[in-house]
């Protein structure tokens, strides 16, 4: 199962009116694994991010080219419903954004939409999540209160368990530590690391030394292109293009 | 942040470059002492072992203090692990000088043997790896660290030929047990000194090609890669700067 692969971006290119944001990329993410996506800004990490789930689909100057296959299936196809795919293919963004509402009910509001109404089973979906996102001890108690009061770290971590509610396969992270202190960081990567037993993980780091600690394979875009993809650990000691070596050595970027 | 690496890797290497400099310096000294019977050189090899692995101590601290503040990855890395162990390869490589200089102070002593003893064709060779795999560092290029991994090969056989001869000669003459015994141990000692040439020389491989290719039977010249410029390898790429 580990080698399968989930997502398969096939040649593909984002434009944003006459500016190509991605060019070309074919990029396999495999099941089970980490893969971290690195570059400078403007490099295309968040285009490719967001193009897996078709976040770009409400941009009317955006248009892409190519294909992204989820478990074989062209997620561009006209008949490739985006909900169900967002169900499948969860987010967190670089700021988390909590709703205004209590703990418990941030982390219900994907099932409730969905249509899960049973207390009892909102209840074990909070649980499961928060303790998936290592939160559940430190809010376990006060699950009522406000989501706004939590830390920077702790919001991120809910976030991440909101996202885990809706029982996804694969989890996109686009740079979730950026905010956050070295603590709070380590805690979302143990997290990450425990969860992809079960899921598929998308990193977007801008931090290389992320990429290297939590990340199982490593791709480097740069303006738009892939430079580079191999197992992290290969990245980071013997790169194949210089430009790798230059970006991941801090000489540039 | 990287400038401060640089600078770093800049100084490591002038450090490394300085302790390559006095070891072969030493190994030349302790060879001549015991070929030319200068006592007063050996007893030279002899002081400065001190200071040698003084050195071979601060530059093992400057490579954990790179690694522990900068933390380099990719060629840094590489080049940073290649200094810790040639470090080690160099002080190894002093201790041996030493050693040849003991044995060389022993046998300026001793009533000059008239045996066929390979000692000087020995030590030119030995020296000629060391201080290749030496130049090799300075322009990292492969092909010649592949190439002084293909001539520990001949110091190994002329190792073993004067083993023969000191058998056969001990067996004709009891007496000479002694100094011939000292004889061997240098001939041991160059051996040696042949063998941490390669062990730089494959280090220097995985510091260039980003492989490791010790206990790999097919290290020699590639004639794929010795028409290249010295320093640009088909491996992955090199810090820029060294």
């Amino acid at each position: 199962m580990t080698d399968a692969v989930k997502i398969s971006n096939r040649n593909f290119s984002v434009f944003y009116g006459a500016i190509q944001a991605l060019r070309g990329i074919t990029l396999d993410v495999l099941a089970h694994q980490i893969l971290g996506i690195i570059g400078p800004a403007g490099s295309g990490k968040t285009a490719l991010l967001r193009s897996m789930n078709r976040l770009n689909d409400l941009n009317p100057n955006c248009r892409v080219e190519g294909q992204i296959l989820l478990d074989g299936e062209d997620i561009y196809q006209p008949e490739f419903d985006a909900v169900r795919l967002r169900k499948r293919v969860g987010m967190v963004f670089a700021l988390p954004v909590p709703l205004p509402l209590s703990l418990f009910d941030n982390i219900v509001y994907g099932p409730r939409l969905s249509g899960i109404r049973a207390r009892a089973r909102l209840n074990e979906l909070v649980e499961r999540s928060l303790q998936a996102a290592f939160l559940w001890d430190e809010v376990k108690d006060r699950l009522q209160t406000s989501a706004l009061r939590l830390s920077g770290g702790q919001q991120q971590r809910l976030c991440l368990a909101r996202v885990l509610a809706m029982e996804p396969e694969v989890i996109l992270l686009d740079e979730p530590c950026s905010g956050l202190d070295p603590i709070s960081t380590s805690r979302i990567e143990e997290a990450l690391m425990a969860l992809k037993s079960k899921y598929t993980i998308v990193l977007v780091t801008n931090n290389t030394k992320q990429a290297a600690r939590v990340a199982d394979t490593t791709a480097f875009l740069l303006q738009g292109e892939l430079v580079e993809v191999g197992p992290t650990d290969r990245i980071f000691t013997a790169p194949k293009d210089q430009r790798t070596n230059d970006y991941v050595s801090g000489r540039f970027g | 942040m990287e400038r401060h690496l640089q600078r770093e890797i800049d100084k490591l290497k002038r450090r490394l470059l300085a302790l390559s400099a006095e070891v072969e310096n030493d190994v030349r000294m302790a060879v001549r002492a015991v070929e030319d019977r200068e006592p007063a050189l050996a007893e030279t090899v002899l002081r400065r072992e001190t200071q040698i692995n003084a050195t071979e101590v601060e530059v093992e601290e400057e490579c954990l203090k790179i690694l522990a503040l900068y933390q380099p990855v990719a060629a840094d890395l590489r080049y940073i692990i290649a200094v810790l162990k040639i470090n080690q390869d160099l002080e190894r490589i002093g201790d041996l000088a030493e050693h040849i200089a003991e044995r060389g102070l022993f046998l300026c002593q001793q009533p000059r043997l008239d045996i066929p003893f390979r000692l000087g064709l020995m030590a030119d060779k030995a020296q000629a790896m060391l201080k290749k795999v030496l130049d090799a560092f300075v322009n990292l290029d492969e092909a010649a660290a592949r190439a002084v991994c293909a001539a520990d090969e001949e110091i190994d056989a002329i190792h073993r030929d004067n083993f023969q001869q000191v058998k056969t000669a001990v067996t004709g003459n009891s007496q000479l047990f002694e100094p011939l015994l000292q004889f061997l141990h240098i001939s041991r000692h160059l051996e040696r000194i042949a063998d941490h040439a390669t062990n730089i020389a494959e280090d220097l491989i995985y510091l260039i090609e980003g492989r490791i290719v010790r206990h790999t039977p097919e290290v020699k010249p590639d004639e794929t890669r010795s028409g290249q410029m010295p320093g640009k390898p088909a491996g992955p790429p090199l810090p820029s700067d060294l």
